[in-house]
């Protein structure tokens, strides 16, 4: 479990990480999403105590990290940068890392077996290619069996075989109450491990959420109508909750109905439609969305309180997709 | 990479090791610190060149003033010390200390290391304690073999004019060990402007500077100012406790010299634990 209460962070002028908050639960994979530059890596840093937060503070299941009495038995991390001595081989790092804290020799050995480098493992890592340099570093974040792990965009530089391994790895860790905390700026990737989002941007929170609700949420689900009675469907259509905007002349974009709902009022109103789509957008789709420089209603809705509508949002948000559009 | 993995979970996922219970303890990170020490190829490199610096150069100062001491004037003769002289070898050895210090604590910086080491000990502090420790008994350890041989093999050469002394003589095992401290202190030295600077190439520039740049200049410094300044530098101050073979007007008693130099150490080092402890890495 990680709480990070309203955390910022500032280097110089520059505010990296604004107020944020948000948790990250055991037993789940929580995807950590933002483009870069929004502050992914300074948060985990600070998760890691490695930066001091300018404000606002991190729990590690409960505590300041800073005084655990075993740190690598609550926290392991990978993080985006390689943390590892070129000169020194591989075991020998993982080793005088796990002399710190005391973690058995048997246990560096297991995880070489474990991340593959069983071959290498007697090589000095200034060689190691990146994905090598991936696997000892999801290694030494593993050595004393953490309850929270993070990683710091952990596929970067494997190949399919690798990047799979990580995602049963990641499954794995979740299904035996781990608490597992992964940033990737790979939509897709997230899609197939994640359960749950933390998204930023600019160092701000967007959204802290489950995948589902972020993807129904943020491009939700819309229908395309195309119809040559535009003007008259659209009056059909229009209610409360519901939005109805317009790409081409004779298309419409639906938010609010189903296919079904808009077929059958069609009918009844004895309205032609040419085409009805259902559009469900991507897990990719949503998160440019919100995270497009344009999107007002970010700064506004920080705090993720996703339930609550109000028309200022989907004002702001119908606004943004029809300039896409 | 030929290693083949397997993509079943159960596999990726030894079990949780039973028995030990995990803790950070001070004696745990001197152990892993000495690991890091020992397992970083140009530590021993630098380790090899410092005690090949030491005993070569103080054999061939032996040597040499022990070939000319006949054109020796009676000046020369009268500060003559070759208890020093044997052990001569350190005012060079001492760079590949500081350098050693420096990358000790820069080399992890410059790598990313140090974001792994301080991740496992988010204290922080026993990592730069461990550091010192495993450096300072390495280190003595090592020079003090050093300066032994130093001085047998320095008095065998000018014995073979008649010049050398023996261990009993006046002076002659507290410059022994006084050469051990002071190549071990000045080296940590070297490990907290490693930690200050966080850089290698700025740590040896500055080791360098005030240990072998400075001390000659002072000597560009009008004698009124110069005669009571030198002799508290590092390096002045540090040879005083085995008698380097440096000429310092008003030179400090050899304990009062390593004394100052200590405090040096100790000065820097609280500003590295204090940097260390601070500031993000």
């Amino acid at each position: 479990m990680i709480e990070v209460e309203n955390l910022s962070k500032r280097y110089g002028d520059k505010l990296a990480v604004d107020r944020l908050s948000f948790s990250v639960p055991a037993g789940t994979v929580t995807g950590f999403l933002g483009p870069n530059g929004a502050g992914k890596s300074t948060t985990m840093r600070m998760i890691a105590a490695l930066d001091e937060p300018t404000t606002g503070r991190v729990l590690v299941n409960g505590k300041d990290y800073r005084a655990a009495t075993a740190p690598m038995a609550e926290l392991g991390i990978l993080l985006e940068a390689k943390a590892v001595h070129t000169g020194r081989s591989a075991r020998n790092h993982l080793l005088a890392l796990a002399q710190t804290n005391g973690v058995p020799r048997r246990r560096v050995s297991e995880l070489i077996e474990m991340v593959g480098l069983a071959d290498v493992a007697a090589k000095r890592v200034g060689g190691f290619s990146l994905g090598m340099g991936q696997r000892l570093g999801i290694a030494s974040a593993l050595l004393g069996d953490p309850r929270v792990v993070i990683l710091d965009e952990p596929v970067n530089g494997l190949d399919p075989e690798g990047v799979l391994w990580v995602r049963n790895l990641l499954k794995a860790l979740a299904a035996d109450g781990h608490t597992v905390f992964v940033s990737s700026h790979l939509m897709s990737e997230m899609a197939l491990t994640a359960t749950r989002l933390v998204v930023i941007g600019r160092g701000r929170l967007i959204a802290d959420t489950t995948v589902e609700e972020f993807v129904s949420r943020a491009g939700g689900m819309s229908v395309t109508v195309r119809t040559p009675e535009v003007a008259q469907m659209r009056s059909l259509l229009l209610g409360p909750d519901i939005t109805v905007t317009s790409d081409a002349s004779d298309v419409l974009q639906v938010r609010g109905l189903t296919a079904e709902q808009i077929g059958l009022a069609a009918w009844q109103a004895r309205l032609p439609v040419f085409e009805l789509t259902t559009q469900r957008a991507s897990l990719e789709e949503a998160f440019m969305q919100l995270t497009d420089d344009s999107v007002d209603f970010r700064s506004h809705d920080a705090r993720g309180s996703y339930g609550a509508h109000d028309g200022t949002h989907d004002g702001a948000r119908d606004g943004a997709e029809t300039a896409v559009a | 990479m030929s290693a083949v993995l397997t993509s079943e979970p159960a596999s990726a996922r030894p079990a949780r090791p039973a028995g030990p219970v995990l803790k950070v303890t001070q004696a745990r990170v001197l152990v892993s610190e000495f690991t890091k020490f020992r397992t970083v190829r140009s530590t021993v490199w630098t380790l090899l060149v410092a005690v090949v610096l030491m005993i070569g150069i103080s054999a061939l100062f032996s040597a040499v003033t022990a070939s000319q001491y006949h054109t020796f004037d009676a000046a020369d003769r009268a500060t003559f010390n070759p208890v020093s002289i044997s052990l001569s070898g350190m005012m060079f050895a001492v760079v590949a200390f500081g350098v050693l210090g420096v990358l000790m604590i820069s080399g992890e910086y410059s790598t990313g290391m140090i974001r792994s080491s301080l991740t496992a000990v988010p204290r922080r502090l026993p990592v730069l304690w461990g550091k010192l420790a495993v450096f300072a008994g390495v280190i003595f350890s090592i020079s003090l073999v050093a300066s032994v041989i130093c001085f047998f093999l320095g008095q065998a050469l000018l014995n073979s004019h008649h010049l050398g002394v023996s261990v009993t003589a006046p002076g002659a095992l507290r410059s022994i060990i006084g050469a051990a401290l002071y190549g071990t202190v000045s080296g940590m030295i070297g490990v907290a402007l490693g930690a200050l600077f966080r850089n290698t190439a700025a740590g040896i520039a500055t080791f360098a500077g005030v240990f072998f740049v400075i001390p000659p200049l002072t000597g560009l410094l009008p004698a009124s100012i110069s005669d009571h300044l030198s002799q508290y530098l590092p390096s002045y101050a540090g040879d005083a406790v085995w008698g380097g073979a440096r000429s310092v007007t008003d030179a400090l008693s050899p304990w009062t010299g390593f004394a100052v130099l200590c405090g040096y150490a100790v000065v820097l080092i609280a500003a590295a634990a204090v940097r260390l402890r601070r500031v993000d890495a």
